[in-house]
């Protein structure tokens, strides 16, 4: 006998090791480091002193010692009149009134104006998972969920960049994010993808995610319509590593509102302790300072819930948690949230999914702060936690919790035609202003790529001197608008002028504004969320309801029934009479189901009835039995259907044969329910075990020992794949069987 | 900023060149508007940055982005700070001039001046 070895763990922990959860990074809490999702040792405890209307105390830190932070929360973020009871007030009683449907949003997000951070951070620690979505749903600033893509590629192709802008479009996200592997390319990406914006719907926002001087240059000139990549941080000295102040930023925030640009800032747990900075505080008490100070600032959102440390912050115990609390802070902040869920937190599919789906179902101003509407390897950003991989899975969610996501279906067919268009507007308006000049075959590989890879060989150069000439040139977009026009883009033209003309009411510089396709502005003042308990707050439309449901890979009953039609199949079987008992000793006969040969073609394991039965008679003639088929006109029950063919059989060994293509062999004396061998996962039943099927009916029926068949095992969603076809499959057979008498068939095989 | 409404402004007007970039620029007026319904709604933070907003309509890109750096950590004295506060205050920008103001202070106190 072997000796153990130490080192070597069982082949069950083996096994465990070897799951992709285990590539993830798992962190013990470290204080000292930033490490600890909620209440580190160095957490102030909440305090605010206000003395002649000023903030001369602010949790636990003297005015004589506040640093910029605190500096600038203390003259511009708290709500004073407020703040005396708020501060008064008991944790757990705030954390109450978060989840009671009595209390309105309003109330909470009064009371949350003068909480100073530590304060708000003390009074969400308490919150349970379910409690934090509940306060979500109703804490969110806009009533219509909505939901963010990242659109960009390894090549800054703009042909490509136009292409999946549109089709992002198409599939429902409201914001578009591109950003860039050469910042140089900035420009051209931010041209591509609102070009493919207009392409693909009405009222679609874009960003260009790029240093913060240039940014604001985009926005500026007209190319993108809103910012978001205003990052702050929760430590002074973070902060200025990152080379802003509280000041700078708030500056910046007042530019864009200048031009009538929407824009909101980024921040999230675990970012300070990623660069080294969280002077022993928790991520929470920290981000509870970044969202403090976005509103102090004046921005009307934030993009928080990790984003680029999201997995630093899921590293740690609750450290998930806490991403979806920090969304609820900016919410209570009177904040649009864009809630993360955007850089892959996790190789585990569950993990990742789980850490988004409570986002999903309370709903959010935007789920993502950047669903990858690209592969993973285009995401240029890194990878998101959804991606293209999983829009069909995003879809299917939505649909199964009757949940608006922000996502639909686009229609598959018309893609193609979108992608073209979006192309082909990229082309020409390159050409127009003299950018870059593209082929007809390059259009058509970008209409078709699924990615930048299957581009081939692509001149980035171009690229860099068509960015060169953008930023130089002093273009604007309502050159672009022009250029539309010019070359026969009327609509998208239209499309472009109205997002450039909506600066102008300054409408969607407000709290959580989107448009929706008629151009109408959803915001925190035009579509407030009402939510006050159940059967209030934001329900799906009907239309949308129906746009959640209709997801594209649905069959009816009818799709089915035309798919198993096939009157070459059917013209096979013909009726002989009303069957008659056998009398010869070595007579199996093979009862099949009402819809055999008549509106069945096919069984679940894709054979036709035909296939499946030709094995069985060749397995009888094996054994030398002679075979009998009789169709059961009263019964859709497969124990039903063997145990009369047994009944009319000489032999007394009955097979029943279902047209799915479950199958058994019953005896004459057994009860229906009990039967000899059963072949009941029809997916998996193929040829050989058709034949062995017949083979080891004639053993029954000669008295001999068959070799019993085992179901064929597989670790696949069998169930999933083929239920809901058999719901469909056993309403037909129903349909058909309308009780007449068992009726003799004639079945003629391959000639 | 030209007064146009934005149901006014349209493709035929880009391309004949009638309407240009002043066309689809935000008024001082209407951000200050846009303040009153931020504070309206429980911002009076996002009413102040429009309030600072519409000051800074009056400034060209290059001006903005040059007090955008001033304001960045080390890029200035306390005293240059001052001085462009004098400057914007010349300029009918008072909320933005008080701005860079208590910037130079904090600053000054907190090692973020050049």
């Amino acid at each position: 006998m072997a000796e153990p070895d130490d080192a070597r763990p069982i082949g069950r922990v083996r096994f465990m090791d070897a799951q992709r959860v285990n590539l993830d990074g798992f962190a013990t809490e470290n204080a000292e480091l930033g490490m600890v999702a909620y209440d580190s040792p160095a957490d102030p405890t909440p305090s605010l002193v206000i003395r002649d209307g000023r903030v001369v105390e602010l949790d636990g830190r003297l005015e004589a010692d506040f640093d910029s932070i605190d500096e600038f929360i203390a003259r511009h973020g708290l709500d004073l009149a407020v703040a005396e009871e708020a501060m008064a007030l008991d944790d757990l009683a705030y954390a109450r009134m978060l989840v009671d449907p009595a209390v309105p949003r309003a109330e909470v997000v009064r009371l949350a104006g003068g909480m100073t951070p530590a304060k708000l951070a003390a009074a969400l620690g308490p919150l349970r998972p379910v409690e934090l979505m509940i306060a979500m749903t109703k804490a969110r600033a806009r009533r219509t969920p909505s939901n963010q893509a990242h659109v960009t590629n390894r090549l800054d192709d703009p042909l490509l960049l136009a292409a999946d802008a549109a089709t992002a479009a198409a599939f429902g996200f409201r914001e578009l994010e591109t950003t860039v592997p050469v910042l140089n390319d900035a420009p051209s990406n931010a041209l591509a993808v609102t070009l493919g914006s207009v392409v693909g719907a009405p009222g679609v926002l874009v960003q260009c995610s790029v240093e913060e001087a240039l940014e604001l240059e985009l926005g500026m000139r007209g190319f993108v319509s809103y910012a978001e990549t205003v990052s702050l941080y929760g430590t002074h000295q973070v902060f200025v590593d990152g080379d802003d102040t509280p000041w700078s930023k708030a500056l910046l925030a007042s530019a864009y509102a200048s031009r009538g640009v929407k824009m909101r800032v980024t921040s999230g747990g675990g970012a300070e302790a990623l660069m080294g900075g969280a002077q022993g505080h928790s991520m929470f008490y920290l981000e509870a300072r970044c969202v403090a100070l976005a509103r102090a600032i004046g921005a009307q959102g934030v993009q928080n819930g990790g984003i680029d440390s999201a997995s630093v912050a899921a590293s740690v115990p609750k450290g998930v948690r806490s991403l979806t609390a920090e969304n609820l802070m900016v919410m209570l902040r009177n904040l649009e949230s864009c809630s993360g869920n955007d850089a892959l937190m996790s190789e585990s599919e569950m993990r990742r999914t789980a850490r988004t789906l409570p986002t999903l179902l309370a709903g959010s101003d935007f789920i993502c702060s950047g669903f990858g509407s690209i592969q993973r390897f285009d995401n240029m950003f890194g990878p998101s936690n959804l991606n293209a991989e999983d829009i069909d899975d995003f879809l299917a969610i939505q649909r199964d919790w009757g949940v608006d996501g922000g996502l639909r279906t686009a229609d598959t067919a018309g893609l193609e035609q979108l992608r073209r268009r979006a192309a082909q507007v990229a082309r020409d308006v390159y050409a127009w202003f003299g950018l870059a000049d593209f082929t007809d075959e390059q259009v058509e590989l970008a209409v078709d790529a699924a990615g930048s890879k299957d581009l081939g060989t692509t001149d980035t150069l171009a690229v860099l001197n068509a960015a060169h000439t953008i930023k130089t040139s002093g273009m604007t977009g309502l050159d672009v608008v022009s250029a539309l026009q010019q070359c026969g883009y009327p609509e998208e033209a239209r499309r472009l002028l109205d997002m450039l003309a909506a600066r102008v009411s300054g409408d969607y510089l407000q709290t959580a504004a989107i448009f929706d396709e008629q151009m109408n502005v959803l915001s925190l003042v035009t579509d407030p969320n009402d939510y006050l308990g159940p059967g209030t707050g934001y329900d799906p439309t009907p239309e949308r309801q129906a746009e959640i449901d209709a997801i594209r890979q649905q069959r009816s009953v009818d799709d089915l029934r035309r798919a198993q039609d096939d009157p070459e199949e059917f013209a096979r079987f013909s009726v002989v009479g009303a069957a008659t008992t056998g009398t010869a000793a070595g007579e199996v006969v093979i009862g099949l189901s009402p819809a055999v040969g008549r509106a069945i073609s096919r069984t679940l394991s894709g054979l036709t009835v035909s296939e499946a039965l030709a094995e069985v008679l060749a397995g009888l003639e094996e054994e030398g039995c002679s075979a009998r088929l009789v169709r059961i006109n009263d019964s859709i029950d497969l124990g039903s259907i063997g145990l009369k063919a047994a009944r009319l059989s000489g032999s007394g060994i009955g097979i029943g044969l279902q047209a799915k293509g479950t199958a058994l062999i019953h005896r004459r004396d057994l009860s229906p329910l009990a039967n000899l061998e059963l072949y009941s996962v029809a997916p998996t039943i193929g040829r050989a075990d058709y034949r062995l099927l017949g083979v080891n009916a004639g053993r029954h029926a000669k008295g001999a020992t068959p070799d019993p068949a085992r179901n064929p095992y597989s670790d696949e969603a069998i169930e999933a794949r083929y239920h809901t076809r058999v719901v469909a499959l056993v309403a037909i057979e129903r349909t058909l069987a309308t009780g007449g008498v068992p009726e003799e068939l004639q079945w003629k095989g391959e000639s | 900023m030209s007064g146009r409404e934005a149901s006014e402004l349209s493709v035929e007007g880009v391309v004949g060149g009638e309407l240009g970039p002043d066309d689809i620029r935000i008024s001082p007026d209407t951000l200050r508007h846009q303040a009153d319904v931020a504070r309206a709604h429980g911002n009076p933070q996002l009413a102040a940055n429009f309030e600072r907003a519409a000051e800074l309509t009056a400034f060209d890109e290059t001006e903005i982005l040059s007090l955008y750096e001033l304001l960045r950590p080390g890029r200035a004295t306390a005293e240059e700070l001052r001085a462009r506060a004098e400057e914007l205050e010349s300029r009918q920008a008072p909320i933005c001039a008080a701005f860079v103001r208590e910037a130079a202070t904090v600053y000054e106190r907190t090692g973020l001046t050049a």
